[in-house]
């Protein structure tokens, strides 16, 4: 059965620059690996973040990915739903925000 | 819920060491073709795998436990009779007069339930004032019985180093490995061991935690992993330790049924091989340990020991103990050796590669 996602692909992840663009797939896999390095924020820390935004864009593949993350970074099951809940509310927040631009314009075509 | 039983006493086919090296060595059924462990030792001029320094010497003293823990690789529980003997003890001590080794890491099981225990400590210290001895305790053994409470104290008068493990710092996670209401446990032994002063700054008295995974991921970071623990024990329970030691599960025994009921095996042990360092792979522990059986028999290392599989070399009981033989055997090595070289690699000592 063909289905649109495959967690088997996600292993395929880091060859994709074997198909074409190369220099661009290298690119980003090195931005990528700096990114996650250790910093101002712990590796631990940009893992929830990471695992946050894999919902917000509901991204299989990086739920898979960043759900193991957490657990191998040793993080709590309450962080980590805390961190889908952050998530949750941005996207909420962010849909509810754009509101006030519906409101603004109702506003104005309306008497 | 936890087995209440050993895979020995259910009579279960992976209570056997025979199957399980057959299901580690079937690789049909793992679905995915994955290569020996010697074929990624030799390209790195490891193969055959040789002791560096002989300095530990790990004595496992019986397989007798108060926990039945899901990923226990000995197969350890209230059912298991086989403890080591006081002359097999004296086998032991023999050794340690002629050779001179800069740790004894005493394991079982819980080895505080062996009857010669104390004994054994006891004379050990006698040998060797200044030897290094771990005892890798699993807590709950202090409160199991009221003979067990006065452990702590007994441990700081002979300056033992207790290796403690602690799955995670939330009861959650620790309890879906280790039994419903091990947490708790744990939490209250090492609040007495901290009492007697243990994991205390300028004590002297060292009190190591282990972390291993409750499941099919590896560890990874032990530094941060350790940070996050000291954080969240010292600020809910007021515990404090000097180490966090991160193993990773060997697909071995009660992990290997774990991992194949709960269809994580291939998958498992394909992320394992991925993840082979050769610096691990230089510095595992087999180089610089060896592992003594409850019945006085010879391996390069406990998980060895728990397949059966003994040291290479005519010399393979404590009661023939060659120590030249030994220096220059070569290592028993399976698929199951893996688990010891992914990532920053795994020992009793934690991380060995950064």
């Amino acid at each position: 059965m063909s289905t649109y996602y495959n967690s088997e692909d996600l292993k395929k992840f880091g060859s994709i620059g074997a198909f074409g663009a190369k220099n661009l797939a290298d690119d980003f896999f090195k931005y990528y690996g700096d990114v996650f390095a250790e910093g101002a924020l712990s590796s631990r820390e940009k893992s929830l973040i990471a695992l946050a935004v894999a919902h917000v864009l509901k991204c299989p593949y990086c739920i898979d990915a960043y759900t193991t993350d957490t657990l191998e970074k040793g993080c709590s099951e309450d962080e980590m739903m805390e961190a889908v809940h952050v998530g949750a509310v941005m996207a909420a927040g962010i849909t509810l925000v754009h509101s006030t631009q519906m409101i603004n314009k109702a506003k104005e075509l309306t008497m | 819920m936890n087995p209440v039983k050993s895979l020995k006493a259910r009579k279960h086919e992976l209570g056997e060491s025979a199957f399980q090296l057959e299901v580690l060595n079937d690789r049909l059924t793992l679905g995915k073709h994955l290569p020996l462990f010697r074929e990624k030792l030799a390209p790195i001029d490891l193969f055959p795998l040789k002791p560096t320094e002989i300095d530990i010497f790990q004595v496992n003293v019986g397989k007798m436990c108060n926990q039945v823990c899901k990923h226990c690789h000995v197969d350890a529980g209230p059912d298991r009779k086989e403890i080591m003997t006081q002359e097999t003890m004296q086998l032991c001590l023999d050794v340690l007069k002629k050779h001179k080794f800069r740790t004894i890491d005493l394991t079982g099981g819980a080895p505080e339930m062996n009857p010669h225990f104390r004994w054994f400590i006891e004379q050990i210290r006698a040998i060797d004032n200044d030897i290094n001895i771990i005892v890798r305790c699993n807590l709950t053994i202090i409160l199991a019985n009221k003979k067990y409470h006065d452990l702590p104290e007994f441990f700081k008068q002979h300056r033992i180093e207790v290796a403690s493990s602690l799955p995670f710092y939330t009861a959650t996670r620790t309890d879906s490995q280790r039994g419903d209401g091990v947490f708790e446990d744990s939490i209250k032994a090492l609040q007495m061991l901290n009492a007697v002063g243990y994991g205390q700054e300028g004590s002297g008295l060292i009190l190591n935690l282990v972390y291993n995974p409750a499941g099919a991921f590896l560890p990874s970071g032990q530094a941060g992993m350790e940070k996050e623990f000291k954080r969240a024990l010292k600020a809910k329970y007021g515990i404090e330790f000097n180490h966090l030691f991160c193993i990773t599960n060997i697909p071995i025994s009660r992990f290997l049924d774990y991992l194949l009921v709960s269809g994580n095996y291939s998958e498992y042990m394909e992320k394992l091989v991925n993840s082979f360092n050769p610096t691990a792979a230089a510095n595992v522990m087999c180089r610089t340990t060896l592992s003594i059986g409850w019945d006085g028999y010879l391996y390069d290392c406990d998980f060895n020991q728990m397949l059966d599989l003994k040291v290479a070399g005519k010399a393979k009981h404590l009661r023939d103990f060659d120590m030249e033989a030994l220096t220059q055997r070569s290592i028993i090595i399976n698929q199951h050796c893996y688990g010891c070289t992914a990532g920053a690699g795994s020992s009793c000592g934690g991380e060995v590669a950064k």
